[in-house]
């Protein structure tokens, strides 16, 4: 094993003799790009990516925002959902529905979770000019499985969460979490470049999205 | 599963038939038109931001390049403080070899994979199952591939070759035989296929406790391995199962976290033409209690050391693999990607290939003649990859090389692709339109080549202009 380690590096370090030795190892970092792209009002503009991907989704102010989890929990017909256990029980106030909570200490087996009827979450960071929602494993985020095997999943965003454009998400995100960057519900082309939602992650994505109050 | 690009002929002659393969160019023309414009609108989005991304791209994947080594060495302390394993692979057997023996210490016999071209290109499947293993691809169109003994033909859509009533016929006839069998009344509805595939991979996916991987970019920094897809099955590989091995060309790496924020806005604009892929997934080692457990990196040389050591042709290893270059190429177009014999297909496969495996067979020799040399792959490429300069570069190589095929196999590839009539015709009035990216005189074989016949001088129109004139004159 070391000795192909070695091999390979010997190879690189062969092929790169026109290279400079004094030439610097680090890039001086200019960013010569832009952060944003002025497309407009975030909150408006990821607004309009999110349907843009066919996902659902609501601006509610943050005084009604437990009345929206529960009307798009009964619009769904959703009697038990995957939450993370580090989520605002506040959400959860006017639902009926079951919670069946999750963490990395007590996972739910995986046929378990593939018969919840949706996932209820956070997210770390949204940005506006793709339409991404991006969640890093905090506790109110949860395991990467509990948004991938159930069907549907209603995530929260908080207006403060939303950043223009892609730059400024990678900055704030910390790279020894496991990320998941969601833009929209699954997709598929494959089939002569026909877009069909869903071959395997949630097929209904839907994001409240939450004005200060 | 036993089906391998070995044996496919040279590119003009398998570009013949293709090109009189009308379903086929129907669909290829209707995937890569569909897909070019999406990608022209979300890349004019970004205006005169496009030009800085792209040079910043270039500029990121040169710097790595020149200090690979240091990159490298980095990369697996990194990735081995956030409690993963590094291995090395100097060639594809040792990679299938090192794959082989970390599938069977997990005791499993069966493992689920992502698309991925690197273990395409070592022919992993193959060297599993003789080993008594079956990898199951789970990406639709993977699995409609390997359900039908086929092989991909595009990077981004690899059944593009295929119909609805083929898809339907394959699953039909295949399902069953691999697991969860396709429903009987199924239709060639796209909304029923995809469902049938659905629910036949969910099944797998559940049960399957080993996956196989390959990745987009490695981060030197962080130690961060990122998948960009669009189905989830990703997402389903990378999360569920306990082990995850994931086998990496060595030019993937990118020095700084921080670096992403460039390939984020580039890879999915170029790729698919959107803003962003559906999903992207990033993992730094193990993290106890979500996801894999156990995380294997290899790092897979195959022949790209020998690509580095060639300074004009290396910057062919800042590729991301984004496709765009296939879809804007009128040679790909009539020809499909199997006419390339090789993994890697398109103006890419033509430069990368015959670097990778040497240009010892007809087949390589081949490869940097199957284009005119239009310069729209450069044009559209997020890395800025002078893609016709390397094809002369390599032309070259092949010329001065003992029994090459020179101008006679040039024109062959032409005609193949344009027709007989209008062969010099077109590949001169291409590589005129170019002529900001080809020298005046072509060197070596095809310069005697140009010595006779006089490159014409640029047109007023732009290639585009002129394509798009070309095209309606003849459909
Ligand atoms: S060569 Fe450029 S355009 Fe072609 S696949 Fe690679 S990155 Fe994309």
């Amino acid at each position: 094993m070391s000795t192909s380690r070695e091999r390979v590096l010997a190879r690189v370090r062969a092929a790169l003799t026109d290279v400079p030795a004094d030439e610097p190892v680090v890039r001086p970092v200019e960013r010569p790009y832009a952060d944003s792209h002025g497309m407009g009002d975030a909150l408006e503009v990821l607004e309009d990516r999110l349907r843009d991907y066919k996902a659902l989704v609501r601006r509610v102010p943050a005084d009604r925002l437990a009345q929206e989890v529960a009307d798009a929990l009964e619009r769904r017909g959703a009697k038990a959902v995957a939450v993370p256990d580090g989520i605002d029980a506040d959400w959860f106030a006017r639902t009926g529905a079951e919670r069946r909570p999750d963490s990395r200490d007590r996972p739910l087996e995986l046929r378990e979770l593939d018969r919840v009827d949706g996932v209820v979450t956070a997210c770390a960071v949204a940005i506006a000019e793709t339409g991404t929602i991006v969640l890093d494993g905090g506790p109110d985020q949860g395991r990467r499985a509990i948004t991938l095997v159930p069907d549907y999943h209603l995530c929260v965003v908080r207006a403060e969460q939303v950043v223009d454009g892609v730059p400024e998400a990678v900055r704030q995100l910390d790279p020894a979490q496991p990320l998941t960057w969601i833009s929209g519900p699954s997709a598929t082309s494959d089939i002569e470049l026909n877009r069909v939602e869903g071959v395997h992650g949630p097929r209904t994505l839907e994001v409240l999205l939450v004005d200060p109050a | 599963m036993s089906a391998t690009f070995l044996g496919i002929p040279p590119f003009p002659e398998a570009a013949h038939e293709a090109v009189n393969d009308s379903r086929l160019r129907h669909n290829l023309r209707k995937a890569t038109h569909t897909i070019r414009d999406k990608r022209a609108s979300v890349v004019t989005e970004l205006e005169d931001d496009w030009e800085r991304l792209r040079s910043e791209g270039a500029a990121i994947k040169n710097h790595t390049l020149r200090h690979l080594d240091h990159y490298l060495e980095q990369l697996e302390a990194s990735v081995e403080r956030a409690g993963g394993h590094v291995h090395w692979a100097a060639d594809a057997a040792e990679a299938n070899a090192i794959v082989t023996r970390l599938v069977q210490a997990t005791g499993e016999t069966d493992v689920v994979k992502v698309k991925s071209m690197a273990t395409q290109e070592i022919e992993l499947n193959n060297a599993l199952a003789e080993a008594g293993i079956t990898a199951y691809e789970t990406d639709l169109a993977e699995l409609i591939v390997q359900l039908g003994d086929d092989l991909p033909s595009h990077i981004l859509v690899p059944a593009i070759h295929l119909g609805r009533s083929q898809i339907r016929e394959i699953f039909l006839d295949q399902m069953a035989e691999w697991g969860v069998p396709a429903p009987a009344g199924l239709t060639d509805d796209p909304r029923a296929l995809a469902e049938a595939a659905r629910v036949h991979l969910r099944e797998r996916f559940l049960r399957t406790r080993t996956a196989i991987s390959g990745a987009n970019f490695a981060v030197a920094d962080s130690g961060t391995l990122v998948v960009l897809e669009s189905e989830g099955n990703g997402r389903m590989c990378l999360t569920l199962p306990e082990t995850l091995i994931s086998v990496v060309g060595i030019e993937k790496i990118v020095p700084t976290w921080a670096d992403l924020e460039v390939f984020m806005q580039t890879l999915p604009r170029s790729s698919t033409g959107e803003r962003m892929n559906p999903y992207t997934s990033t993992w730094t080692g193990v993290t106890p209690g979500d996801g894999p457990q156990e995380f294997h990196l290899v790092l897979l040389d195959n022949g790209r050391t020998d690509v580095l050591a060639d300074t004009v042709g290396r910057q062919a290893l800042r590729c991301i693999r984004c496709s765009a270059c296939l879809n804007t190429c009128p040679v790909y177009e009539r020809t499909g990607g199997h006419a390339y014999g090789s993994v890697y297909p398109g103006p890419i496969g033509a430069i990368l290939t015959p670097q990778l495996r040497g240009m010892s067979s007809e087949v390589d020799e081949a490869l940097p003649y199957a284009s005119s040399l239009c310069g729209a792959c450069y044009e559209v490429c997020p890395v800025a990859i002078d893609i016709p300069e390397v094809l002369v570069h390599l032309r070259e190589e092949v010329a001065a090389g003992p029994g090459h095929l020179g101008e006679k196999a040039m024109m062959k590839g032409a005609e193949a692709v344009f027709g007989s009539s209008r062969a010099l015709d077109a590949a001169q009035r291409a590589a005129g339109a170019a002529r900001n990216l080809v020298p005046r005189h072509l060197p070596g074989m095809a310069g005697a080549w140009t010595d006779t016949r006089d490159l014409p001088d640029v047109p007023a129109e732009s290639f585009r202009q002129w394509w798009n004139k070309h095209e309606k004159g003849q459909s």
